[in-house]
């Protein structure tokens, strides 16, 4: 888990100097700080099961498996890339991973991931339909009406809330009545608690006790995971609505080191190991980044593929 | 020899709904009252009995989650019938609609497939008021990503739903709510119709009616009226509002050099505006004067039975129509 926190912080990393250097462009949202949360959630998850997720959802990409050539090139809007550059860093999509996107409506996988869900039970399966989304997600009507379905019906989805305490720039007491949110959770007659979103074994055992009961088929699991994102909303986004005193007392808490210092502690890790990591990620990611400078962009020709299928009704 | 017996719209549509759910175990109904209630408009009456609660689902008062649960299931290997009561309350699902089933397919780069149905009632003309009997199949017949079917016909209403299903990406089918008492012969062994095409209702010479829906009546009662004064009028059912058949409409007109747009919903940016500016843009020089448009009142729909009346499309403002493009 360590290996897969430092991916997606690395990849990030790079992402910021591509977005500097107007390789990548549009609307970019970084996940740093927040690593623990996507690496402990799909460490609990087998292949068969389904991820939903949402505009910040590189971590979940990367973490559920996709592979970074793919991600960096759609980022670069290339045709290799995960979405045939059709999508960029808000969607990324990878079915044969069962990963359903990079949703950037705010709540708007929330209902996908019920009827994926839905279709599940249909068909007799024992798979979990995980769905990722923040705390600004919880305000939107949507949210209600799905979390009300999937208990109504019992559905086999885990919802977990990435709770970093601001939607865009408001923070959560300035738009939640109730910022308990697992307690909101509660209310629909859901198992539901709060985990610690900084702590990646405490992420991974929660997730596992959750897709456990969900798997068991007692219906939908809700998951408020406590973290915080270390950089702003988005590249646009000066930052002004929060206290840099603030931001760095979470980074006190940053989950890379707290469990680099664990495994060292219990002597699982030692500093060979850590750099042997820290050089093998850097030769992926330079890779992906020179997969995709030099991979080809769709031809323009092809525009208008995709928005209906290629195989007509009969 | 086929033979026919006197159908129902309203019928129709069941047989199509209880055959898709035979002939293929992935269908299943669902929406708000269509189980235990029978559906608001008495469509889905008897399918919860015959084809039980999992097949046959009764959803909350959440348009969002109950189409994007729709959307959800039919990317899960599913094929999903969605019934939403009205157009007016499809707004509330909306944003699934357009930015997830239409969306989904281009935004993956081709990987997500969305076969999903979504029938729901459209029109006035039952002294519903504002808030139940809006025609906005126009705006969605905007959206690239969607197939959007109108039934007007009995065998339209069996035939369109089993070629719907079989389409890998969203279709939207609206019924228009006048219709659903009408009945007509319809061949005991219908089966599916052409999804693509438009459809040439009555031949004629002089002048092209194009209707769609709760419209084709009022512009075969108009054809029915000019025959009578000597205008022979042509008929064509639009049937698929996305993607239009230009060809169908544009063969007519330059057969007519006329044409006359018949459409329920509001005038300014409605779907006549577009084959308005089809036909000008593909057929201006076979035209004897300009298009017209008999279009919806610009109004929130009325109660009142009298002003609702003068804002719907009738067959007098058709035949006043005709009568300024023939001279």
């Amino acid at each position: 888990m360590l290996r897969e926190m430092l991916r997606v912080r690395r990849f990030e990393e790079r992402c910021v100097e591509l977005y500097s250097a107007q390789r990548i462009r549009g609307f970019m949202h970084l996940y740093v700080g927040e690593e623990a949360v996507a690496v402990g959630v799909c460490d609990a998850l087998d292949p068969q099961d389904a991820v939903v997720s949402t505009y910040r959802e590189h971590g979940h990409a990367l973490a559920r498996g996709m592979p970074m050539e793919s991600l960096m090139a759609e980022m670069f809007g290339k045709v290799t890339g995960c979405s045939r550059g059709r999508g960029g860093s808000m969607h990324l999509f990878d079915v044969a991973r069962r990963f359903y996107g990079g949703n950037a409506i705010v709540g708007g996988g929330l209902p996908l991931a019920v009827g994926l869900a839905l279709a599940d039970r249909m068909r007799g399966q024992t798979r979990v339909t995980t769905c990722f989304f923040g705390d600004g997600a919880v305000a939107e009507g949507v949210f209600h009406e799905s979390m009300n379905l999937a208990a109504l019906w019992r559905l086999p989805v885990l919802f977990v809330c990435e709770n970093n305490l601001y939607a865009m720039g408001t923070a959560l007491a300035r738009h939640q009545a109730q910022t308990d949110l697992a307690l909101r959770a509660a209310g629909y007659g859901m198992v539901s608690w709060a985990v610690d979103g900084m702590d990646v074994d405490a992420v991974a055992s929660a997730a596992r006790r959750a897709v456990a009961l969900v798997r068991s088929g007692t219906g939908p699991c809700f998951l408020e995971m406590r973290t915080y994102r270390f950089r702003a909303h988005s590249m646009y986004d000066s930052d002004r609505y929060r206290d840099k005193a603030e931001v760095e007392a979470w980074k006190q808490r940053d989950p890379l080191p707290a469990l680099a210092l664990r495994l060292r502690a219990d002597g699982s890790l030692d500093d060979e190991t850590w750099q042997a990591m820290e050089a093998e990620v850097a030769r992926e990611v330079d890779a992906a980044v020179e997969a995709a400078e030099a991979a080809p962009t769709e031809p323009v020709e092809d525009l208008t593929r995709f928005v209906r299928s290629e195989s007509a009704p009969s | 020899m086929t033979t026919t017996t006197l159908t129902s719209y309203r019928v129709a549509v069941r047989e199509a709904l209880r055959e898709a759910m035979h002939r293929d175990e992935r269908v299943f109904l669902m929406g708000e009252d269509v189980g235990a209630y029978g559906g608001s408009f008495g469509v889905s009456l008897g399918l919860l009995e015959e084809l039980g609660p999992e097949r046959v689902r009764d959803t909350p008062l959440s348009e969002a989650a109950f189409v994007g649960a729709g959307i959800g299931a039919a990317i899960g290997g599913m094929r999903p019938v969605v019934e939403v009561m009205t157009v007016n309350f499809s707004l509330l699902a909306l944003d699934q609609i357009l930015n997830n089933a239409a969306t989904l397919l281009h935004m993956s780069g081709g990987q997500v497939n969305v076969p999903l149905v979504v029938r729901m009632t459209t029109g006035g003309g039952r002294q519903l008021a504002a808030q139940h009997s809006h025609s906005l199949e126009g705006w969605y017949a905007a959206i690239p990503g969607l197939t959007v079917l109108a039934p007007a016909t009995v065998a339209d209403a069996r035939g369109m739903l089993w070629p719907a299903l079989l389409d890998p990406d969203p279709v939207l089918i609206f019924e228009h709510g006048g219709l659903y008492n009408v009945e007509e012969p319809l061949a005991d062994d219908a089966g599916p119709v052409d999804i693509t095409r438009a459809a040439v209702r009555r031949p004629g010479t002089d002048v092209t009616l194009i209707a769609y829906g709760g419209t084709l009546s009022v512009a075969l009662a108009a054809a029915d009226l000019l025959a009578d004064d000597g205008v022979d009028a042509e008929v064509v059912d639009l049937r698929v509002l996305r993607p239009l058949d230009d060809e169908t409409v544009v063969g007519s007109v330059r057969r007519t050099h006329r044409a006359v747009v018949v459409d329920e919903g509001w005038r300014t940016g409605s779907l006549a505006a577009e084959v308005s500016a089809r036909i000008t843009e593909q057929a201006f020089y076979d035209l004897d004067a300009p298009v017209q448009r008999v279009c919806s009142v610009e109004v929130p729909m009325p109660y009142a039975r009298d002003l609702e009346q003068a804002a719907l499309p009738q067959p007098g403002r058709v035949v006043d129509a005709v009568r300024a493009v023939v001279g």
